[in-house]
Formats: C-alpha cells, structure tokens, sequence
C-alpha cells in the first residue's frame, strides 16, 4: 500500500466518523433545545393520542429517568447516550412496551437493504448505460426519445410514482399486491415459493425506485462522457485503430463512471429519503415504514433509533463507496 | 420597459434564452396563475371538512370530485397549491440567503471559518435530509406552514454553500479584485459590493434548485403526517388520500389530481433551472 493511497483511505475513514459523530450529535440535541423534558413530552402525547392504554405510564417514566439520568448535566447525558449506543442500546418501545428498538429495526433492516441496494444498483447501472450510449455518435432514436422521458419521471418525486404504480398494476389490471413485503399467510423458509412471494411484493416498490432514479443517471452519464470523448486519449485510441467496442467501454465508459460514483455518493442521502416514502405508501416491512408507524404513535425512541439507524448505516455506505474508488481510479492507488 | 423587451429580444437572439427556459417559466406561470386566478371563482367553503357530498366522482356537480371528508377537490386544489408554493419559496429564500452568505465568507476568508463550514455543509450533505427533518418536526408541538418552510431551510443551504465557495475561490483571484483591495476597499466591501455581483447568476440558479428541493421535502415531510394538519397542502391532500386508503378504494380523483400539479411544479423548476444554467453560462447555449 503506497503512502497516497494510505493517508486517502484515512481521510476517507476520519470522515466517516465525522458524519457518524456529528449525525449523533444532533439527535441528541434537538430533542433536549425543544422545551420541556422529552421522556414526559412523548408520554403525554402518547396518552392523549390513547395509544397507551395498555401500557404503565408510571412504570416506564419512571424506568426511564432512572435509566437516562435526565436530570444529570448535559455532558454526563451526552457521555452516556454514546455508551448506550456502544452496547447497541436503543432504548425501548412506547407503543410496544417492551419490545427493544434494535430488535425493532434489526427485523426492519434486512428489507430496506434488500429492497434499496437491488433498486439502486439497477437505476445506476442502466441509467449509466443508456447515458453513455447516448453520448456515443450515432445513438438510435428510440434512446434519444426515451431519455428525456426518463427525465420526467427522474423529477418527479418517487413516492407519487409508487401511488400511480400501485392504482395500475395492483388495483385495475391486480397483476401485484398492491402492498407488504409478503403475504400475511405465509411462514418464512428458503425455498422457491417465499422467494417468489418476496419478489412478487418488492416488484412494484423497486420500479418505482428505479423509473425515479434511472433519468438522473442518464443525464450525469451523458455529460460526463461527452466531456471525456474531447479528451486527446480518445482521439489517440481511435487513431491506433482500436474496435469503437472497445473505446466505449475501456476509454469512454471507464472514465466517465468515475463521475457517476462521486455523484452515486452524494445522491445516496436524496435516495434514502425517497426511499423512506416509498415503503410507507407500499407499508413495506422496512426502516420507512417502522418510522411512520412510529410518528403516528409517537414513540420517540423509536423514531431517534431509526434516524440514527438511517444516517449511520448511510455513512457507512459511504464509506464502501470511497473504499471501492481507488479500485476504479488507478491514479489514487499508484 | 423598451430597453427591457430589447434586451430579452437580443438574449433570445444570441440563443441565450431557451426554447427550455421558456417552456419551464411557462408551466410555473400557469401553476401559480391557477391558484391565483382559480381562488377568485370558488368559494373557500366548499374546501373545509363535511361542506359537499362526500365520494362524489368529478361530474358535473363536482368538477374534480369530491374526497371522503365532504371537500371539494377542485377548490382544496386551488387552494392548497398556492400555500406549497409558498412553503417552497420561503424555505428557499431563507436557505439560498443563509448559504450564500456561509459561502461567500467561507470562500473569500478561508481559515478555520473556511474549514468549519465546509466539515459541517459535507456532512450534512451526505445525510438524508428526512431523517433529521423528520426529528425536528416531530419535536414541534404547533406546526404551520411558515414554521415548515423554516424546518426545511434549516438543510436547505449546504448546496448553495458549495457552489458560492467555489465561484469565489475563482473569482477572488481575479485584476479587478486586486485593484480594489489596493484602492483601499476593506474585505466586507470587497467581498459584497465586489465579489458577490459577479456570482449572483450562480446564487440565483441555486435558488431554482433549493426552492424544488424545499417543495420535495416538506411534501415528503407532510405525507408522512407530520406538516400543518389542518392546513390545505397538496403534501395534506396526499396524506388524507393515503389515511383513507383512497389508492386501494379506487378514488383516483382525490390523489391524481395533486400528483399531477405537484409533477407539473418540479418539471417546470427542473426546466427553468437547467434553462438558466443555459442562460448563466452562455457557452453552453451554443450547443
């Protein structure tokens, strides 16, 4: 490993952690700059929405004084929530006294990462593409016609092209469920029949995701490859004689991602919003859904588990990202 | 006013103002002039819980029909695009304002000011917005439509940070500059009267794109319940048909109608601002 490639992959690394500190901060300030005490807010609210009926309102605020010193100094407050945070220790449901939010969101998880990093990697990968193409002299009409259609989609917001593809596809013409990430009937094991019932339930959300998502891709691809066939290596390509295959992919296409990946970074954040809505409208079993769950019933801890669970495991997708870079670009590594 | 159509006639000449541009002003225009214009011939009454029949398809009666609460959809449509519009421009008058300033002091002072700035635009820039939009509105006990457009501004401002710190990195380096900092202009001036007119097409096409970003994010929030209840948003209407399950029950009436004026507002920003990018940096236009 050269001396570059080492003090970029700790740049990279303190950055991570900078996010990670900085995210953890703010959930746990905002809460504490609002008036009054958050614990007694969250309970009062949750008895006069009546969501706690079965629940000893006593016994909890009590549990949680105890256990979150609230009337201790700021700092000790603060030094223990990242202790807390250490031990996985999210707190524990109001609504669903006492479930612990980690198992909460630990059964959430495994269907927002599914659902979003298939989505993704198909918008970004045909989006990518069908930039490229479009770029290249001599693109087909039905591209040049398609693209700009994608553009439409790509600015509109991807939750409302869910509820379009929901009163299509799952209400007139009922070729999908038109909601779950699988059938309320079914009991979970690997065989052939819950995979398909997942595919079948993810089909619809994940096309929202991509139709949202590809246009923006297109458009990146598109301009980063018109600025990289300018480029002398092009000509120079094109002058030994090389197959136009070839120059696409190896000197086109290899350049230009290197722009699309800083972008896929930075656009992760605009995604995972999206993302977020999309699961409430199709009440996918994920992280979106637990957190609307969650604001209607006012359950606090929840609501903070799931944010922070958003913005560190986002950070940390970051940071594949920046590790994953100097794979594609030669000139970090050297 | 004659040298005003002069001028947009030789713009339009040099290929700066665009077929693009036009088109995107156009469809805005139109969205801001139906609420406008449409609130002069309904009568709000009609907008408010239990004052029509209620699941009413659009008929003669009902132009857009009618929503399960008793509400007139063509009125609470006209009356609510107007107020997202508002939300929009608010939060992104106050978060274009805040970053341009934070970018104008970041790129001209450089130093720890510089480095504070960029470390918290980074990575606030890399979260998503939702998530901490989500926190902060769901700590806040009265919402309205102007406490919403703040809540947003509050992670509206990182981008036109990024773009103002880098204009004047280049444009600090520029003659001019140098002449009136040996003319004694001090920084303040310098950096308002001197640098700042000379990236204020920078400034005012960030201003598209955050007023869109804005719009996205307090329907985002208010879909999700948590914007202004008992205001008329179309984030509200979106909500309302989701809490009735309006989707599943086949009332296309009730959220088609908002998707449609919402998809209408981000096309015409998306247009207006890749227009003006057009119209700011005038060797794009030739292509």
């Amino acid at each position: 490993m050269s001396k570059e490639l080492q003090r970029y992959l700790l740049t990279r690394f303190g950055q991570f952690l900078l996010i990670i500190f900085v995210a953890v901060s703010i959930n746990f300030i905002i809460p504490r700059l609002l008036p009054g005490d958050p614990v007694q807010t969250a309970l009062a609210r949750l008895q006069t929405a009546g969501g706690a009926q079965n629940v000893d309102i006593q016994a909890v605020s009590a549990s949680y004084r105890a256990k979150y010193g609230l009337d201790a100094p700021l700092i000790e407050q603060y030094f223990n929530y990242w202790m807390d945070l250490f031990r996985l220790d999210l707190g524990v449901s109001f609504a669903n006294f006492p479930e612990k939010v980690s198992t909460m969101i630990g059964n959430a998880l495994p269907w927002s990462v599914g659902l979003l990093a298939t989505a993704t990697l198909i918008a970004f990968l045909t989006g990518s593409l069908l930039g490229a193409r479009l770029a290249w002299p001599g693109a087909g009409r039905g591209i040049k016609t398609l693209v700009p259609m994608m553009m439409v989609l790509t600015s509109i917001p991807f939750y409302l092209l869910a509820i379009i593809l929901i009163y299509f596809f799952a209400v007139v013409l009922r070729w999908f469920p038109p909601a779950g990430g699988v059938d309320t009937t079914r009991i979970m094991r690997f065989d052939w029949e819950t995979t398909r019932d997942i595919l079948n339930h993810a089909l619809l959300p994940a096309l929202s995701i991509i139709l949202g998502n590809i246009g923006f891709w297109a458009l990146g691809m598109r301009s980063q490859m018109i600025n990289v066939l300018g480029e002398d290596y092009i000509t120079f390509a094109e002058a030994k004689g090389l197959p136009p295959r070839r120059i696409f992919v190896w000197y086109g296409m290899r350049n230009a991602l290197l722009a699309q990946i800083t972008a896929l970074a930075l656009s992760l954040g605009h995604v995972v919003s999206g993302a977020i809505l999309v699961e409430v409208i199709f009440n996918y079993p994920g992280l979106g859904s637990l957190l609307y769950v969650a604001i209607r019933g006012q359950d606090y801890f929840v609501i903070q588990g799931v944010v922070l669970m958003l913005i560190v495991s986002l950070a940390v997708l970051l940071f594949i990202v920046d590790l994953i870079y100097p794979l594609l670009d030669p000139r970090i590594r050297r | 006013m004659n040298r005003f159509f002069a001028s947009l006639r030789r713009n339009y000449e040099q290929g700066r103002i665009s077929a693009i541009l036009v088109l995107g002003l156009t469809i805005l225009i139109a969205v801001v002039l139906f609420g406008v214009v449409g609130s002069l011939f309904v009568d709000p009454i009609n907008a408010t819980v239990g004052a029509v029949r209620p699941r009413r398809p659009p008929g003669a009666d009902y132009f857009l029909g009618t929503d399960s609460q008793g509400r007139d959809m063509w009125t609470l449509l006209i009356y609510a695009t107007p107020n997202t519009l508002k939300m929009g421009l608010i939060a992104g008058f106050i978060g274009v304002g805040f970053g341009a300033v934070l970018g104008l002091i970041a790129g001209h002072f450089g130093g720890v000011a510089d480095a504070i700035i960029r470390v918290i635009s980074d990575a606030l820039l890399t979260v998503p917005a939702i998530a901490v939009l989500v926190v902060i509105a769901g700590n806040i006990d009265r919402m309205s439509t102007l406490i919403m457009a703040m809540v947003v501004a509050s992670l509206g401002w990182m981008f036109t940070t990024r773009t103002v710190r880098a204009q004047v990195l280049s444009v600090r380096e520029k003659a001019y500059i140098e002449v009136a900092r040996v003319n004694g202009e001090g920084p303040w001036e310098i950096l308002f009267a001197e640098i700042m007119p000379n990236i204020m097409p920078y400034i005012v096409a960030s201003f598209v794109g955050t007023v869109s970003g804005s719009i996205l994010a307090v329907i985002g929030l208010e879909a999700l319940g948590l914007g202004a209840l008992e205001e008329m948003t179309l984030g509200n209407t979106i909500y309302w048909s989701q809490q009735s399950s309006a989707v599943l029950r086949g009332y296309w009436w009730w959220w088609g109608p908002p998707i449609v004026v919402i998809a209408l507002i981000f096309i015409g920003l998306f247009l207006t601002s890749v227009g003006f990018d057009r119209f700011a940096n005038p060797r794009l236009a030739r292509r």
